[in-house]
């Protein structure tokens, strides 16, 4: 298990260190700041072994967190719980940086001090942490001795993500689909590999206890019910828009706490009692059938020893109704560069010394388009032999869409106990489709 | 004005490295230094023509990016613009990036040099001083070949600057250390000497460091720098602390120059020239009077350059050694400083003491300071400063002090670090061995040592212990008795017990008279100890106790049950279980006769170099000098000139006397003196149709069969390596009687004077090994020849021992043995290539086997070609391979004798000669050359007693010959008649011929 959490600044100063276990020592912390931080070969493995003893690192933005243990842990966990660290401090006290850590260290030390005992993960769900830790100080006079009692039982209980005696005058639940996909595809336009992660992320704002059941188009359970031929309720309730595509199938994927997978397993049905506030109710992979919204066609001329011709080329491949956003297109210069002209038909296009690269943006982009860029590059003759490498071009952007075909068909809310019903809740749905690693060679 | 801030400022690098200095990530760092390497490309682009400030800008950040660990890739033409620039700043900065960031093998490499070239050859001191700094700072093979013509041609010239000479000096130092090959000696070389003279004390300073590295190499042409260099230090000593102005550094004047010159004289003998000399002398006497004053100033840097050249004037004086005042008032500077509150000051009077000690002036006044030294020993807090005492404390040892010095090594032993104990225990153990005066104290002494060392006495220890205490008679009973009583204690090292098990076993009987330590209570002792010791140390044991079986009939019972019980005769270690079913066996069915030659007592140990001495040397290998032999050899090689100055003083030291003396002496030359011949191939015979796998393992140490497991590599350290040639085959009459002629032949027969090394074949000793097998056959200044051989019927083994007496080693050594006709078809000789090179000192051994075919003449030929220095030297020898070599004595009654003497009857098997004695007539020496010869003595078979009688049957592959002799003395004629009868009569005229010259 965890036998300590430390955190640092960028120049390897700890800012927390909490150590749960007596096998961790206090030169652990130097161990982990001599090795990693102040390596003089950047680290790039996550887990970090020096002496026997193990380090977990993440990195958020120029703050380090660090799990230490000389057991032999689940490394899995470990980073799970460091996310969701990360994710509780965000909960928080917004952005993590030195100065809000330098603000809010008694807070941490208590987050710390609930979220792990003796180096087991405990409650993280930031919902649950609220109620008994906040920020403004204790509120005992505010708070009633049964409130106080329910969180023990809350805590302790079987459903420890809520807590009973929610109140809300509209019931409304906001879903939300977030995908990223990512790319790697050859300059002939193959593609050499493509996956889309996804998140399904939830707000609800729920009263009471409600029991919840979320229908997705997963190939599976569409089967199942072309076989069983009860399609009509299915049919009856779906929320998004239908498009040409009936089903996806899923590699693989996981499941708040809240889900009940013994229904999962045995019906393939995803029903659970929703924790209050956010929360991301499942995450996913897909590799089949990917849509990707952007193709990039490079073309890359090289005039002579000191002047390199690129023209590229992005359509989008989507409806013609939805609108891309943010759209950006990376294109590497070779690292003797010393002079670049661009000229693009659409956004706005620059050449960044400091990144070696042109930047091209584009506010918006309509679907079925197209756009190209060309830039004239003067180099400087070196007396290095070793050619350019090439790195491929690479894209950012976010459509109004999942690349990876999902769909959600319905998501019904029951509550036996209050007298509101699937139809009084207010439903929201979105579909964000973003780019991850979205390569094109050249 | 602008323009000069702008020339100065730069404030563009400026900015852009506290843009670094700021950036919060690396990234950040990166970042920056793209967009700054993205600017000073587009600045570079060809069009653009740019100002030389600007290049001077961009080239200058491009280094501190390159300094910061980024390639750069470009930028280096512009900074070989720079070097054409007229400005100082713009010429800086260009050789500064090329001398950066420039390798050898860049195109550009020719214009860099060009411009070097330029500046090399421009007036402007200033631009020459930057071109030659860029030449040392580069200091590439490319730029040695380039400017090696140039520099010097500089430094020597008549109007170069002096601040210029003095950097051409020290880049013509940096060429000379990276490629000396292409640095020409030339007519520069004796004007270099005289820079030494110049005004400058800088271009002085630089010249010394020069002439130091060129002398090393070439002394004979700076020699000259001696006269030069003692002027100059004499000038400088002399002069008052203000007269050099800038060169006086805290009070001290010129003190890194005074050291170089220092060390500058240090590469040569004394001057000859009495002036010099003298004016040497006095020199160093100032520097020494100058260490009394009372210091200047109270800074750390006044003492310090004071003492630098202190220390450098004291070893120059022990470089020297060659004043004895000196050397003396040298000791007592150091001896003050032995107490100095600094360690660095008391570190280097130790290690300088150590050098002192061990000159035959000054040694006496080293030792004065004994009780400062253990006192450092005991109270010192750094461990290298207690190395160092314990290294001095070795080094001043003598007999007077010895017991002293000795006492406090093992006291301090106690105490010591870990990482020096070895080395203090060998230096204890060789101390007690040198200077031991009786041997009961040499005998308490290691077994101290045993006991507070423990793990840190190394093998050699105690076989030198148990090597001596085997060759002295008079400390047998001694040994014993300590070692019991050492044994008494609860809890022994396994290395006491193994000397404890081996002198029991040898001399347990001199002290079985004592009810204390009767043999059973000996054997209890001794058998209390075996379960706790490793399998080596075991196997030991059980050979003491079988040796004790033969001292002690009483104890047989008892050990014999030892030997049976299972854990000895099933043990799972072989050589355990073998040696217990053989002394079993051995005790079990041999007579006690038959023990009693078995089990003998060891023979004494041949004699040759300490072991341990080896050891030590071996442990100081290259790394810390502090041996003071060691010291003194490493400061001779590289001083040349003065080498063989310094070996004649050390040879005209006393040696040591001490009545050991003679078993320390430097590997004594293996014949020379008389050897006993080891009866332990006796032991060998009757023992080998017991097992004779066992002991053809064993063979090759004969000390190993009892009391050292096979095969360890150190069994010859015991000095044993000789002695494996012993004549196993020969009878043991034969082999004693041999040695006895040994003794008679190397008394009476000085070596003969031999010349320088001819090719004509040399015989001189060859009629001397006639009737003996073993001795030296040949030696001259560089080689020594030593023969030891075998021979059983007609098979005959020898081996030859090589001497390299030089300390260089030979090479390309090959020796062969020609048989000419036609002795080729007579005699067999085969031999084993021996080894091409052959290290100073060290001696190498070859192996002939010889097969007699039939009887012979002539006698075989060695050549010997090696290399020696330059020249091949060429030594042939004729090998004392002769006929009686295969004789078989044949024991006869007189009845035999005449019946086979009347056989033998035909006139051409009779050879019979009438000569003059040439040596003393005495019976027993004659007897013994007889039986030398090969032939038995046959006592009582001659009617007159004072006659000679001798049989003996001469083996060959084809045929046998049976032999008899006959010699009568006339003691009043001083002739002998000697009469040979054999069947064949060209055997009976050769024998004669052999025998009667030894006579």
């Amino acid at each position: 298990m965890i036998g300590g959490l430390f955190i640092y600044n960028h120049k390897g100063e700890v800012l927390i260190s909490r150590v749960y276990r007596d096998d961790i020592g206090r030169n652990a912390v130097d161990a982990f700041r001599v090795n990693v931080i102040h390596a003089r070969q950047q680290v790039r493995s996550p887990v970090t072994n020096i002496a026997r003893t193990s380090f977990f690192h993440v990195k958020r933005s120029n703050i380090w967190l660090a799990a230490v243990t000389k057991q032999n842990v689940n490394a899995a966990m470990v980073f799970e719980f460091l996310y969701k660290m990360c994710d509780v401090m965000t909960a928080y006290f917004g952005k993590i940086s030195e100065e809000n850590i330098k603000n809010n260290f008694v807070l941490i030390y208590e987050l710390l001090d609930e979220i792990l005992d003796f180096g087991y993960p405990q409650n993280s769900e930031t919902g649950a942490l609220k109620t008994f830790i906040t920020q403004q100080g204790i509120k005992s006079q505010l708070q009633t001795k049964e409130e106080q009692s329910q969180i023990t039982s809350q805590v302790t209980g079987q459903i420890g993500w809520r807590r009973e005696g929610i109140k809300y005058r509209r019931n409304e639940l906001f879903l939300d689909v977030l995908e990223s996909v990512n790319l790697l595809m050859s300059p002939q336009g193959q593609v050499l590999s493509a996956h889309v992660s996804g998140r399904v992320v939830m707000k609800s704002y729920l009263s009471g206890m409600p029991e919840c059941k979320f229908g997705m188009n997963d190939k599976i359970v569409i089967d199942k019910q072309g076989k069983g031929g009860t399609t009509d309720e299915a049919g009856k309730s779906e929320l998004g828009g239908s498009s040409g595509k009936q089903s996806i199938a899923i590699d693989d994927c996981t499941f708040h706490q809240c889900v009940r997978l013994s229904k999962f397993d045995s019906e393939r049905s995803i029903s659970f009692i929703p924790p209050d506030g956010e929360y991301e109710l499942m995450r996913y992979r897909t590799t089949k059938d990917i849509i990707l919204p952007f193709r990039v066609i490079p073309l890359v001329r090289e005039v002579g020893r000191t002047k390199l011709e690129v023209k590229v080329v992005i359509k989008s491949n989507f409806k013609p109704s939805l609108l891309a956003q943010k759209i950006e297109v990376r294109i590497p210069t070779p690292l003797n560069t010393s002079g670049v002209q661009v000229i693009c038909m659409k956004g706005k296009a620059k050449y960044k010394a400091s990144e070696n690269a042109i930047v091209w943006k584009i506010k918006r982009m309509a679907g079925m388009k197209e756009s190209q860029i060309s830039a004239e590059i003067e180099l400087l003759p070196t007396n290095d032999k070793k050619k350019w490498a090439r790195p491929p071009i690479s894209m950012n952007f976010e459509v109004p869409f999942a690349p990876s075909g999902l769909k959600v068909r319905y998501l019904k809310v029951f509550e036996p106990k209050l007298n509101y019903s699937d139809h009084d809740v207010i439903k929201w749905v979105r579909y964000i489709g973003r780019s991850g690693i979205y390569e094109t060679r050249c | 004005m602008p323009a000069v801030s702008k020339g100065d400022g730069m404030r563009g690098l400026a900015v852009f490295i506290s843009d670094i200095r700021n950036c919060k990530s690396k990234e950040a760092e990166i970042k920056r230094i793209n967009k700054e390497l993205a600017n000073i490309r587009s600045k570079f682009k060809g069009d653009k023509a740019l100002d030389g400030y600007s290049k001077k800008k961009y080239v200058c950040k491009l280094l501190f990016i390159f300094l910061l660990g980024h390639d750069i890739d470009f930028g280096h033409m512009e900074a070989v613009n720079l070097l054409s620039s007229n400005k100082y700043t713009e010429k800086q900065i260009g050789y500064l990036f090329i001398s950066v960031l420039v390798n050898s093998n860049s195109d550009l490499i020719r214009l860099i040099n060009n411009a070097i070239k330029n500046d090399l050859s421009s007036r402007n001191p200033t631009f020459m001083n930057l071109a030659l700094h860029c030449i040392a700072n580069v200091g590439s093979r490319e730029m040695a070949e380039a400017f090696a013509a140039d520099v010097p041609r500089i430094l020597v010239a008549g109007d170069t600057m002096d601040s210029v000479k003095q950097s051409a000096a020290l880049c013509l130092l940096r060429l000379n250390r990276t490629s000396p090959d292409l640095i020409p000696m030339g007519e520069w070389t004796s004007r270099v000497v005289h820079l030494l003279n110049d005004q400058h004390l800088g271009v002085v300073t630089a010249a010394t460091s020069l002439i130091i590295t060129l002398a090393q190499k070439n002394p004979d042409d700076f020699k000259t720098s001696v006269s030069l260099a003692v002027a100059r230090l004499s000038r400088i000593v002399t002069s008052a602390s203000t007269d050099l102005q800038d060169y006086t550094y805290y009070f001290v004047a010129a003190p890194w120059l005074s050291v170089k010159l220092l060390r500058l004289l240090q590469c040569y003998p004394p001057p000859e020239d009495a002036a010099i000399r003298g004016r040497l002398t006095e020199c160093l006497e100032t520097i020494l009077n100058k260490a009394q004053e009372p210091p200047k100033s109270k800074k750390v840097q006044h003492s310090n350059a004071k003492n630098a050249v202190l220390f450098e004037a004291i070893s120059l004086i022990i470089h020297h050694d060659s004043e004895p005042t000196l050397l003396v008032r040298a000791c007592n500077q150091l001896g003050q400083f032995l107490q100095h509150r600094e360690t660095n000051l008391r570190y280097l009077a130790l290690e300088s003491m150590c050098t002192l000690a061990s000159s035959e002036f000054s040694h006496e006044a080293v030792k004065t300071h004994i009780e400062t030294v253990i006192n450092a020993l005991k109270t010192e807090r750094d461990v290298s400063v207690r190395q160092r005492a314990v290294d001095l404390l070795y080094a001043m040892c003598d007999r007077s002090n010895a017991k002293q010095i000795v006492a406090e090594m093992l006291s301090y032993l106690e105490t010591a670090d870990y990482s020096i104990r070895e080395e203090i225990v060998l230096k204890v153990a060789i101390l007690a061995e040198k200077y031991a005066v009786e041997y009961t104290w040499y005998v308490d002494t290691i077994l101290n040592l045993i006991r507070i060392a423990g793990d840190y006495v190394s093998e050699e220890v105690w076989y030198r212990v148990i090597q001596i205490v085997i060759n002295r008679d008079d400390v047998q009973g001694y040994a014993a008795k300590t070692v019991f009583e050492a044994l008494q204690a609860p809890a022994c090292h396994e290395n006491l017990v193994k000397v404890g098990g081996y002198i029991l076993g040898e001399f347990g009987n001199l002290i079985a008279g004592d009810p204390r330590s009767s043999p059973l209570i000996q054997f209890n002792l001794l058998h209390s100890k075996f379960h706790l010791c490793s399998v080596p140390t075991r196997a030991l044991l059980l050979s003491a106790y079988v040796k004790f079986i033969n001292l002690f009939p009483e104890v047989k019972g008892t050990i014999q049950e030892v030997l049976r019980s299972d854990s000895q005769l099933r043990n799972a270690d072989v050589e355990l279980q073998q040696r217990a079913v053989e002394y079993l066996r051995l005790s079990c069915i041999a007579s006690t006769d038959i023990l009693a030659t078995v089990l003998e007592e060891m023979p004494p140990f041949p004699e040759r170099e300490s072991s341990i001495l080896a050891k030590l040397k071996k442990k100081k290998g290259s790394g810390t000098v502090s041996d003071v032999e060691d010291t003194r050899k490493e400061r001779n090689t590289n001083v040349n000139g003065s080498t063989d100055h310094t070996t004649a003083t050390t040879n005209t030291k006393p040696s040591p006397s001490s009545f050991v003396s003679d078993l320390l002496a430097a590997a004594p030359p293996p014949t020379n003196r008389p050897r006993p011949v080891p009866s332990s191939s006796i032991l060998h015979m009757p023992l080998s149709p017991l097992s004779p796998q066992a002991y053809a393992v064993h063979s090759a140490a004969p000390l190993t069969p009892f009391y050292q497991v096979t095969s360890s590599p150190s069994s010859d350290l015991l000095g044993l390596g000789n002695s494996s040639a012993v004549n196993s085959g020969s009878p043991p009459a034969a082999s004693n009687a041999a040695s006895l002629l040994v003794d008679v032949f190397s008394e009476s027969l000085p070596v003969a004077p031999l010349g320088t090394a001819s090719a004509p074949i040399i015989e001189e000793n060859f009629s001397r090994f006639v009737c003996k097998n073993n001795g030296v056959l040949y030696e001259n200044q560089l080689l020594q020849i030593g023969l030891k051989s075998e021979f059983r019927q007609n098979l005959g083994r020898m081996y030859v021992f090589y001497g390299n007496k030089t300390s260089t080693q030979f090479l390309n050594f090959s020796a062969s043995v020609v048989c000419h006709e036609p002795l080729n078809a007579q005699l067999n000789v085969h031999t084993k290539t021996a080894d091409p090179v052959v290290d100073g000192g060290a001696q190498l051994q070859q192996i002939l086997n010889i097969e007699c075919l039939s009887d012979f003449v002539e006698a075989p030929v060695l050549n010997i070609n090696f290399r020696y220095g330059g020249s091949v030297q060429n030594i042939a020898v004729r090998l004392p391979v002769t006929l009686n070599k295969f004789f078989q004595p044949t024991e006869m009654m007189s009845q035999d004798f005449f019946q086979r003497w009347k056989q033998l009857s035909d006139p051409q098997q009779e050879v019979q000669k009438i000569f003059k004695a040439k040596h003393s007539m005495d019976t027993e020496i004659t007897k013994a050359k007889i039986i030398g010869f090969g032939t038995a003595l046959l006592d009582g078979v001659d009617p007159n007693p004072s006659n000679f009688v001798g049989a003996g049957v001469i083996h060959t592959k084809t045929i046998q010959v049976g032999c008899l002799l006959r010699l009568e003395p006339n003691t009043q004629a001083q002739m002998y008649r000697l009469t040979l009868r054999t069947s064949r009569g060209s055997v009976s005229q050769r024998l004669c011929d052999l025998l009667s010259e030894q006579f």
